[in-house]
């Protein structure tokens, strides 16, 4: 109605004058009426004595309004008197905060429309209105504005049940929950079970059998461990600075992680913290402050890491950590260069593989692949269910992995334990096997792919002499040559599914030395056989469930509230769906997350990026420092601990003690390891304590509808089940009192409280169109109807496989990096499935680490690394913990401590599990659950020992993720009973064109502890090695037994 | 009358310790008078997940127990005590009473299956109540089955005169023989857990070349007289499972193409793989 457009705002030209000056007097009445039936809002006016005025600019008229001892005063204002001064210096004078319209017109046009935040938005930014004064009493006063609009309260939410009691909804990493609370304490926390209201889900018709899933959530177990977590012990609840640290004198950072705390206000907290801000900016100048954050955070779109995180930094310009695809390794910086999916990191799409898997295929393979312990990710056990349909479907099942796995253990089939850091070797003797006996797809090769010639011949020995034979491989992998001609011909034989890591692109594989090239096989088999054809996919039914795809409600990655284009994916959907100031970073130093310790220990460093849009955006190398940028002297830490989960960690405690560090601030939770070195402590709440809304596994970006991970897409009003525990206050909150600070309160919250944010969010989806905000605030969840059959999502590939034009509904490739036409092929330049990479023969045709197509690579720490092996003979890998997120759920006193396969408790101490093979364990006299020391030339760490014929002799697993830092002796240079196995993993990237990790590439030896403290580094002990057998302290050990492998000694 | 039933699946638990956790988190720090006291932070296992590993690398399985209260018909710890600390409920559910047992450290021995733990804290002996004031409250299972993703637990309410033949309908098997053979808690798959297994596979080398073989017959004999049979898959393997866990001598008998093959003899002691036969 462009016509009713103009004629409003002419009217509005002639009546704006009186509409405003009526407008702003009822305002002083609404502030009245609204303080005598809302407690809360008299109490809040309560707060503040200053004044207020509203004015336009242009007629010169206005209304102050002054707040008094919780009353009210109002009266116009005319700027013509009194004052000749130009109009901006009129409006500051009369009031401690204004707010400017440029005429009366507009002003009563966006008072009007409080609530579109379109038009809100596009005045704020061309200046048709203004704020102006403190930030404290600015912000104040929008928000009261907003009260009276009723987006600052939450109205009734919850369910009230008997006894006092709410039923809340939250929601997290592991599931949705229920949590019940009574008194302002959380009782309960359960998964959730569907109401009969709750739309009915999908149902799958395969082979005679009909299949839906169960309504209700699923959720891991560490979820239910929750409770003890929001009230552990080792919460931070007061602000705290470290004894010996002064801003203005001595600041003693080679105490970091040495001295205690002491417990400061948070006024005191906020004024160090902004102050060290300001001064980096005034004596060191932009990229002087560091922030980077976990992989994770609590859940929701304002919480994740990827949201207020993102706008407060780059309100004050900040030096980010860029993360290396840490899940991935292997698929971004091998696979993606033969099929594309940049998007996704390299990693595949699974569309409609659940419903094609159960009609069509005849074999799954798992390779490195266990969702049974590491439920994708945040898949909690959904995926169970339909594993066990294809159990029930006599669907065939084979696990390569080294250690027997709990999805091999549920389902069966057979295992085959492949040395780790060897699977290259399997796979390209699988692909010998269905060369010599013509077991491929011939015509999918000559039709869809492209440089399989090349391949073939190098796996055929042409290129380099060496047959690549099961035979072969049986050398590098010790699995028997004759179990991997069976596979290969099973697979070649059977229409099968490939599960490569918990979700299809994952996996330990990928972490390790020669996990580029594992990767890179991977997608190379697939196309081998046929990819996209019925029954032939990636994926171990964890994703691609027929849930609806078409309904929009933005995923994490989506950016939130950080009004962030460059840093997240807000742009594509969510910016235009949510109107918000936009934030940018002007700072363009960054620092790798991996090289962390460098900045301080070596001044330089250098990197890959971590770039999804196109497959070329991972080879512009970038440097620390950058060229005009200040070195980093603070570090803003976020978040989890690293000392857990970033490999050869004890880099980092180290690089907290070098002075060229001179501040650093940690805001979190809970009292982890690395938060002990810092100088200021802010703590921060669960997302119990504060309000978010946030859909079950959508993480948006780089991991497109992960939500089909879920048998029922569920979106949860993240309720605030309880006030913060202590003095905590929520991220957002603690920014916004820092922003305030330095006077970006405004730009940094736009005037909105969270539960406002979570409102324009819930705005932004589809949500409003099916349920209203009220409705949605008391029951706390909505379940997005399965949509109709015909409306699925295709599969995945099957267009390609077919020669038509992409179906799928994702927006990548990007329509620039088709070759031919739009929707055409995939993103490769050929537009082919390439077994030999275009990419890589145009950015480095001859790097021996990455070839231009996959080979067998021996790992540069691995079990053909002579001299390291004679000192350090056993490999291990340290896949994700299955009982916690990373450190997120790990110790902190929680029921978690309490389960037998996650820490053992041992002389009032709970340590963390080494699994090892009995003969290994007695080549070295250990017995079951005795400690042990495991180390090598990076580190020590003390663990409890679990003895399991689940893993071959000469390999140990200790999971990565202990939340614990606990140095028998000086940090950094003495064991950790804590469990941090990362202070053995190589802080090495895969090539050295990369920034990645490889943790699962990692030689260690293991002793008993004797209890002593040790003080440097440990020295590996003497092994008289002899035949069969190993002199350990004059005791003779026979290992060695008959048609089996080796013990390791 | 219903009784409740609840049925533990093994061959659908992983060890997720779901069942543990959602114990802990109904029962820490919250009373539920009259059933029990709260739980303490640490060291109770009113569910306690047994595990069970077998045979040796490459050749194993791995189960697991989940071990709750029983709640078993005419219950020792019932009748061991006199002065009515423990009592059985009409609906079958065994209750400590806090009040009545407090102090009474000697009710721990009470049950022959260590499902009562001590409470140092408020010094009452303590189990697994089925979550009685849930199921009162309305609930329709205790909170460790709600938690359970696998399928593994499942609860239900019967007649009491359906009860007998849906537990032998459903090869339903109590933990231990109690008196009159049942208890709230049955097992499914309960040999899975208990009995024991013979591996082996069977290969050939032709020309140099190693290869498994498939669809041989293997015959298992005790005593002279044939227990199982078995054929090797495509990885050339079998597995005699459902072994009883007792000593005995096995003879294993290899035929391929209607020849016998390999013949020996095996020991079982446990589970174990006995050999390639090499045919």
């Amino acid at each position: 109605m462009p016509v009713l457009k103009i004629i409003i705002h002419r009217l509005l030209k002639i009546t704006g004058k009186p509409l405003l000056s009526f407008m702003l007097f009822a305002l002083g009445y609404l502030f009245r009426i609204r303080a005598i039936f809302d407690k809360e809002f008299k109490k809040r006016l309560n707060e503040k004595n200053f004044t207020a005025q509203i004015i336009a600019l242009k007629e010169k008229k206005g209304r102050i309004f002054e707040f008094k001892s919780g009353s009210i005063v109002a009266r116009s204002t005319d700027l013509n008197c009194g004052s000749n001064n130009e109009h901006h210096d009129v409006a500051n004078f009369q009031a401690d905060v204004t707010v400017s319209f440029t005429d009366a017109a507009s002003a009563v046009w966006l008072m009007l429309n409080s609530g579109n935040y379109h038009e809100q938005i596009h005045a704020m930014k061309n200046f048709v209105v203004n704020v102006e004064g403190p930030d404290d009493l600015a912000i104040w006063f929008m928000q009261s504005l907003k009260w009276l609009k009723g987006l600052s309260t939450p109205g009734a939410y919850g369910i009230p049940l008997k006894d006092g009691v709410k039923k809340y909804t939250n929601n997290t990493n592991g599931g949705p929950v229920f949590v019940y609370v009574k008194e302002g304490r959380i009782i309960r926390i359960t998964p959730i079970e569907f109401d009969d209201n709750d739309a009915p889900p999908w149902q799958i018709n395969a082979r005679g059998k009909t299949f839906t899933p169960p309504r209700r959530g699923t959720v891991n177990p560490y979820v239910l461990a929750l409770k003890s977590l929001i009230y552990s012990p080792d919460r931070l609840l007061y602000p705290m600075k470290r004894i010996d640290f002064d801003p203005d004198g001595e600041r003693n950072c080679q105490n970091r992680g040495i001295s205690g705390y002491e417990r400061i206000s948070w006024d005191e907290a906020l004024d160090i913290v902004s102050k060290e801000i300001q001064r980096m900016k005034r004596d060191y100048g932009p990229g002087s402050i560091m922030n980077g954050s976990g992989s994770h955070h609590t859940w929701g779109n304002l919480g994740y890491w990827l949201s207020t995180r993102n706008r407060f930094m780059n309100s004050i310009g900040y030096c980010p950590v860029v993360h290396n695809p840490d899940s991935w390794e292997g698929w971004y910086w091998g696979a993606m260069h033969h099929w594309g999916n940049s998007m996704r990191n390299g990693a595949s799409d699974t569309y409609g593989t659940v419903e094609d898997c159960l009609k069509e295929c005849e074999m799954i393979v798992f390779w490195s692949s266990d969702p049974e312990s590491t439920s994708g990710v945040y898949g909690a056990f959904e995926g169970t269910v339909r594993r066990q349909w294809a159990k029930e479907l006599g669907i065939e099942m084979v696990h390569i992995d080294p250690y027997y796995n709990h999805t091999a253990a549920l389902l069966g089939g057979k295992w085959i334990a492949p040395r780790p850091d060897t699977g290259n070797a399997m796979s390209l003797a699988i692909a010998y096997v269905w060369i010599t006996e013509d077991l491929y797809d011939k015509e999918y090769v000559a039709l869809r792919t492209t440089g399989f010639e090349k391949w073939r011949d190098y796996i055929l020995g042409l290129e380099d002499g060496i047959e690549k034979t099961p035979e072969w491989q049986e050398k590098e992998t010790e699995v028997p040559a004759r179990e991997i001609r069976a596979l290969a011909r099973k697979w070649g034989t059977r229409k099968t599914y490939l599960s490569p890591g918990g979700l299809a692109g994952f996996g330990g594989a990928c972490r390790s030395a020669t996990g580029i090239e594992w990767a890179r096989s991977m997608v190379c088999l697939m196309a081998m056989q046929g990819l996209g054809k019925p029954g032939i996919n990636m994926g171990g039914l964890q994703q691609g469930t027929p849930v609806d795809t078409h309904f929009f409600f933005p995923g994490y990655a989506e950016g939130g509230l950080s009004g962030d284009l460059d840093g997240t994916s807000l742009r594509v959907n969510l910016y235009q769906r949510m109107p918000q100031l936009p934030s940018m970073n002007t700072v363009a130093q960054m620092i790798p997350r991996l090289r962390i310790p460098e900045v301080f220990l070596n001044g330089s460093c250098e990197g890959y990026p971590t770039d999804p849009k196109t497959i070329e955006g991972q080879f512009k190398k970038f440097k620390y420092p950058a060229p005009g940028y200040s070195p980093v002297k603070m570090y803003y830490k976020y978040g989890g601990s690293h000392f857990g989960t970033m490999p050869e960690s004890n880099r980092y405690v180290k690089a907290y003690q070098s002075d060229n560090l001179e501040f650093v601030v940690n805001q979190s939770i809970w009292f982890e390891g690395e938060s002990k070195f810092a100088d200021v402590i802010l703590p921060a709440c669960t997302n119990f304590e504060r309000w978010d809304i946030g859909e079950t596994a959508n993480s948006g970006g780089y991991s497109h509808h992960q939500f089909t991970q879920w048998n029922h897409r569920i979106i949860t009003m993240q309720h605030k089940c309880i006030e913060p525990l202590g003095e905590s206050k929520s991220d957002y909150q603690i920014f916004l009192e820092i922003a305030k600070r330095l006077d970006l309160g405004a730009p940094f919250s736009e005037g909105s409280s969270e539960l406002e944010w979570c409102r324009r969010l819930f705005n932004a989806s589809d949500l409003p169109k099916v349920i209203s905000w009220q409705q949605f605030m008391k029951k706390g969840y909505y379940v997005v109807p399965a949509p109709d059959e015909s409306l699925r999502a295709p599969v995945s590939y099957r267009w390609f496989a077919e020669g038509r034009k992409k179906d799928l509904p994702e927006l990548s490739p990007l329509p620039s990096d088709y070759t031919e036409k739009w929707k055409s092929g995939l993103q490769t330049q050929s537009g082919k499935l390439e077994f030999e990479s275009s990419s890589l023969k145009r950015f480095a045709p001859d790097d021996p680490e990455r070839p231009t197509i996959s080979k067998y690579i021996p790992s540069w720490e691995g079990h053909g690394c002579k001299d390291l092996v004679e000192k350090y003979p056993l490999q291990m890998i340290s896949p994700h913990p299955r009982y916690s997120f990373h450190t997120m759920f790990d110790a902190k006193d929680g029921f978690m401590n309490d389960v037998k396969d996650h820490r053992i408790l041992k002389k009032g101490h709970y340590y963390w599990i080494v699994r090892i093979n009995p003969l290994d364990a007695a080549a070295r006299n250990i017995r079951q659950h005795d400690l042990v020391e495991i180390f090598n030339d990076r580190g020590s760490v003390i663990c409890a020992a679990q003895l399991t014929h689940r893993l071959p002799p000469g390999v140990v697993h200790s999971c990565e993720g202990s939340a614990r830092y606990e140095p028998v002796g000086e940090p950094g240079n003495s064991a950790d009973k804590g469990g941090c196995i990362n202070l053995l993993t190589p802080g090495k990237s895969i090539i050295k064109r990369s920034h990645s990790s490889a943790p699962n590439s990692c030689l260690v030896q293991i002793r008993l502890w004797k209890n002593e403290m040790s003080e440097g580094k440990s020295g590996a002990i003497q092994i008289e090695r002899k035949s069969g057998a190993v002199q350990i302290e004059g005791k003779s050990v026979t290992v060695q037994i008959e048609g089996k492998r080796e013990a390791i000694k | 009358m219903n009784k409740w039933l609840m049925i533990i699946d093994i061959e659908k638990c992983e060890n997720c310790n779901n069942c543990f956790l959602a114990c802990k988190d109904e029962h820490y720090q919250n009373d539920w008078k009259p059933y029990t006291l709260s739980q303490p932070l640490h060291g109770h296992r009113w569910m306690n997940i047994l595990t069970r590993e077998q045979g040796e690398f490459p050749y194993i399985s791995v189960t697991y127990l989940p071990k709750p209260c029983f709640h078993c018909e005419d219950a020792a710890c019932v009748r061991n005590t006199s002065k009515k600390e423990i009592y059985q409920r009409s609906d079958g559910i065994v209750v400590v009473d806090p009040e009545k047992a407090r102090g009474k450290r000697n009710l721990v021995k009470a049950c022959p299956q260590g499902a009562i733990w001590w409470n140092e804290e408020n010094q009452t002996p303590q189990k697994c109540t089925l979550c009685a004031h849930l199921l009162d409250d309305g609930w329709k299972a205790p909170r460790c089955v709600q938690a359970c993703p696998t399928g593994a637990l499942t609860f239900k309410s019967l007649p009491e005169e359906e009860l007998f033949s849906f537990i032998k309908a459903n090869d339903l098997e109590s933990f231990h023989k109690v008196m009159r053979g049942r208890s709230i808690v049955m097992y499914k798959n309960l040999s899975l857990y208990r009995k024991c297994f013979i591996a082996g596979s069977v290969a050939t080398r032709k020309n140099g070349v190693e290869e498994c073989v498939e669809g041989v017959t293997v015959e298992l004999f005790k005593n002279g007289s044939l227990v199982d049979q078995k054929i090797t898959d495509s990885f050339g393997e079998y597995r005699f499972s459902g072994l009883p866990e007792k000593r005995g001598k096995y003879q294993i008998r290899v035929i391929y193409q209607h020849k016998v093959t390999d013949e020996f003899d095996i020991e079982l002691v446990e589970s174990c793989f006995a050999k390639v036969s090499w045919i």
